[in-house]
């Protein structure tokens, strides 16, 4: 006979981007308990993190134990003692040979040991091993750590408790209802759990409360968010949507700046009307059942209409000084400590602007790319720098590519997100980029695990990302000198080109070896050498530059010489150096058919290392001299070839 | 309708009800109900202790002469400590909320995540920002840290945003419009705060001089400090909470510098650390003498 089990851990609200996390934490902690089980099931609200497994046994299954005791040729007394300590007579013991002679040994019965007695054992522990970014004491110094204060445990092993107490709580067969349309305690069992939990207003499975919040838009067009609809699929136990309204004259302000007070801010999700363009309306959800007097709804619209009246404010106070004027205000921003300040950033972004070739209006949008900084908008709504800098900068009669250089430059902010739309914005985001990630390592701040405090992997995969897919013909040998910033960034063109462009690990290393300070370039690179792979002859020429490389590596071959045709042997030699010099210049796409029969044919019939010294010289040169011709593109000695 | 003071007054009631001591404002400016010593130095050590207190919260940067229907130079927060917090924490306080008469059946309530940090302090807590229909009415803490010091009972600390509350609870769009007492609003009692400060604060007040004084309240808590010895007989004696004071004094000068712009760039770190030492400092030998006293008082 099998039982379910279920564990409910009652805390206190537990913050709503954690949880999915800890689910899968706990999930991992209960399998590594080994306690045998057909099925998992996890589910969470803010207040509870929950675990019911199907088909646990009620026992451990009994098991054997062998136990060797004195040789067979021992005196009785010591067969005796033997016995004894096992609780048995003599007579009860057993005789085994081993290679080692024959021994006295007893098998001893183990009882499996009661399922509910080791999750009584293990759970405490478990509960507290649940990963979380960041825990708390509740009970005091030196007391349990968890994300948020355990209020309550739930632990039934079929019908039964399985008693236990962690931080002061004991566990039992009670749960807690919605805070306040439920009842702090609901007696339960395994199998009304659910419903119970449904009864107290509380729906415990998270796909129910994103369909329960999806399936009430009440026909309005609200602008898919799924980030968004997680955070309050996780802030709520009985989720119901709410529409609302606000002025149409706040619709002045710019997109952006509404979406931001409406999502950042107020958790709300936008509407937009038939033609796609935003609605004066936005969509909220509660964690009640409804809003019959309107309370609710009121109250969001209150609120909004102080942050829209704020953030009006803020624009029409902001408009009062040009982007221009603040420049000098950035001396008061620190960047870093060690780095000084936003206008000293400024004038190094400007510096490397015009080094990468930007034009006037990349400069320009170098120079007021930081003022926005200072601006009471951006210091209330962080999120949109570089946004409100490019929308004052248009308002302020900025030329279109110096606003939209300003607007983007933060861009790209994720590997989805899109590049700069122009190249200023482009030089522009790649200067800020370059500018951050030189300082930060020139002063020892260099990421190291999870910590990355200046965002500089963001910063460098918007480098990568900006230069290939803005096809922009930088050389980034500056950059590279450094050698931890040189790992660094190789690290992310690897990460780019393998994760979001598909090339194969040992394309990547072969095309990386062979320089990639032009990312263009590489780029092109990769692209013949991901073609060049469906040639039969590919991988057998690359197993043969392999193995050319480690001829000329174990020779110590130093590349010096030019080819003395005549010390070439007449045959196999001869002819592929005469094919060397047809084919020398030309794309190896194009030769690679002819060049495969000749390497092979060389290797198959001639002795590299020759007796005559001037003749072994000479084919090394012949080697090197066509190795290095090939080479241009990409080591192909890195090349993993399967035969 | 509830008037402003009979907000507070029902909320008082209701925490003294609950074991609060019924502190009145901490005479000397602050940032934050927290930087009071009734949190700041209760906080430490072993002793449990439960107190409520209206504190007027002076932030020189946030005023705006009286023109934005929000945001102010002085507000009041209603700051409870409840240490060690009790199990059903969450509970007194939506308690309190239906005290002053909020329906939590008809009104959305929602804990979002809200970590505290006060740098200056040595200070952090994890917790919430309670929301009630979309408006931000409650910073919940608790606290884990202050002056660099592990706390050994985890207090409850709940801030309460008295203007927003009562703007809801009234609703007016304008804290100004807020009825204080019958007969007065909000703004007879304390537009003119908003107006002058702002303009001492943004306009008129002397750099040099500001300077000068924080120096002079640094040198004077750092001397005071220096004093201080844990190994004398005396030194439940010595003035620790007038030291502090000190402390309080640079760290509203400080803030009131800043909002003049007069703090520079590499200044601004460096003025940080030096509150921070002080308030450590404090902190630590508070926790010393504290400890003597405890023993001091188990012995008789």
């Amino acid at each position: 006979m099998t039982l379910p089990f279920l564990l409910e851990i009652g805390t206190e609200e537990i913050p709503d981007w954690m949880i999915p996390g800890a689910l899968e934490s706990l999930h991992l902690l209960f399998e590594k308990t080994g306690i045998p089980h057909e099925s998992v099931r996890l589910d969470a609200t803010p207040r509870r993190l929950v675990l019911r497994a199907e088909g646990l046994p009620g026992r451990q299954p009994d098991t054997e134990e062998r136990l060797v005791g004195p040789a067979k040729s021992a005196p009785a007394q010591a067969v005796a003692g033997f016995a004894r300590k096992q609780g048995v007579r003599p007579e009860d013991l057993i005789v085994e040979s081993t290679p080692k002679g024959e021994y006295y040994g007893f098998i001893k019965k183990v009882k499996g040991r009661a399922i509910k007695e080791i999750l009584a054992e293990s759970l405490p522990g478990m509960i507290l091993k649940i990963y979380f970014p960041k825990s708390m004491y509740w009970t005091g110094k030196g007391g349990p750590q968890f994300i948020r204060p355990i209020r309550w445990l739930v632990a039934l092993l079929g019908d039964d408790v399985v008693p236990f107490e962690l931080a002061g709580v004991r566990s039992g067969a009670l749960s807690a209802g919605h805070r306040r349309l439920g009842s702090p305690e609901i007696a339960l069992t395994i199998d009304d759990y659910e419903q119970r939990l449904r009864d107290h207003y509380v729906i415990l499975s998270a796909e129910e409360r994103r369909d329960r919040i999806r399936g009430h838009f009440d026909g309005l067009h609200v602008k898919a968010d799924p980030a968004l609809l997680e955070t309050l699929v996780y802030l709520t136990e009985y989720p119901t949507t709410i529409s609302g309204g606000f002025d149409e004259q706040f619709l002045e302000l710019p997109e952006e700046v509404l979406v931001t007070v409406m999502r950042h801010h107020q958790k709300y999700f936008s509407v937009e009307d038939a033609s796609g363009k935003l609605a004066a309306k936005f969509v909220a959800v509660m964690n009640i059942e409804s809003d019959p007097q309107g309370y609710v709804r009121s109250g969001n619209e209150r609120v909004l209409r102080a942050r829209f009246n704020d953030a009006r404010f803020f624009w029409e106070t902001d408009q009062k000084k040009k982007l221009a004027d603040r420049l000098p205000d950035l001396a008061h921003i620190t960047f870093q400590a060690k780095l000084g300040s936003y206008l000293e950033k400024t004038e190094r972004v400007i510096t490397k602007a015009q080094e990468l070739g930007g034009d006037a209006a990349a400069l320009r949008a170098a120079e007021l790319c930081k003022c926005d900084l200072t601006t009471e908008l951006v210091k209330e709504f962080t999120e949109l720098q570089g946004v409100v800098g490019g929308l004052y900068a248009q308002v302020q009669g900025e030329p279109e590519p110096v606003w939209q250089a300003i607007y983007d430059h933060y861009k790209p902010e994720s590997m989805e997100d899109a590049i700069p739309r122009n190249r200023s914005g482009r030089i522009v985001a790649l200067a800020d980029k370059l500018d951050t990630l030189t300082g930060c390592f020139g002063v020892g701040l260099i990421p190291t695990g999870s910590r990355d405090p200046f965002a500089l992997r963001r910063a460098a995969q918007g480098v990568v990302k900006i230069i290939v897919e803005g096809k922009l013909e930088i050389s980034l040998e500056k950059y590279l000198t450094d050698g931890a910033l040189r790992e660094f960034l190789g690290d992310r063109v690897r990460y780019y080109f393998k994760e979001i462009r598909g090339f194969k690990y040992d394309e990547v290393n072969a095309c990386m070896a062979a320089g990639w300070s032009g990312l263009v370039d590489l780029e092109a690179r990769l692209v013949r050498v991901q073609n060049l792979r469906s040639s039969p002859d590919f991988e057998p020429l690359a197993a043969s530059f392999k193995r050319i490389k480690n001829i000329l590596e174990q020779a110590k071959f130093t590349g010096a010489g030019m080819i003395d045709a005549g010390l070439l042997e007449s045959g196999p030699e001869q002819e592929l150096y005469e094919e060397y010099k047809k084919i020398s210049g030309q794309p190896i796409e194009k030769v690679i058919s002819r060049l495969r029969p000749k390497v092979d044919l060389f290797f198959d019939k001639v002795l590299v290392n020759a007796k005559d010294e001037r003749v072994r010289q000479n084919r090394l040169t012949l080697l090197g001299t066509l190795l290095q011709e090939f080479s241009t593109i990409a080591d192909f000695s890195e090349i993993v070839t399967t035969s | 309708m509830q008037s402003f003071q009979e907000v507070i007054l029902k909320l008082k009631h209701y925490w003294a009800d609950r074991g609060c001591i019924l502190q009145e404002p901490y005479d000397i400016e602050v940032g934050a109900g927290t930087m009071c010593p009734e949190t700041f130095l209760r906080v430490l050590g072993p002793k449990p202790y439960r107190v409520a207190y209206v504190q007027p919260s002076r932030r020189p940067a946030d005023g705006r002469y009286g023109d934005n229907p929000n945001r102010l130079y002085k507000h009041s927060q209603l700051q409870v400590i409840l240490k060690p917090s009790p199990a059903d924490v969450i509970e007194q306080y939506l308690g309190s909320l239906e005290a002053i008469g909020i329906d939590l059946k008809q009104h959305d309530i929602k804990f979002e995540e809200d970590n505290w940090e006060a740098p200056t302090l040595g200070a952090w807590g994890v917790g919430w920002q309670v929301m009630l229909d979309g408006l931000e009415i409650t910073q919940f803490t608790y606290f884990q840290q202050c002056g660099g010091i592990d706390l050994d009972l985890v207090p409850a600390e709940l801030t309460y945003g008295l203007e927003r509350l009562c703007a809801f609870l009234q609703v007016k769009d304008s804290v100004y419009e807020v009825e204080w007492a019958t007969g007065f609003s909000y703004g007879d009692v304390r537009y003119m705060d908003e107006l002058q400060y702002s303009v001492y604060n943004f306009e008129l007040a002397d750099i040099p001089t500001l300077w000068k004084l924080f120096e002079l309240h640094e040198s004077e808590a750092t001397r005071l400090l220096s004093l201080y010895d844990p190994k004398s007989a005396q030194k439940k004696r010595f003035p620790l909470l007038p030291t502090y004071d000190q402390v309080l004094k640079c760290s509203n000068l400080f803030n009131t510098l800043d909002s003049r712009g007069a703090i520079s760039v590499t200044e601004r770190v460096g003025v940080i650390q030096r509150v921070r030492r002080l308030a450590v400092g404090v902190a630590q030998a508070w926790v010393d003498q504290q400890q003597e006293a405890s023993a001091a008082q188990g012995a008789q």
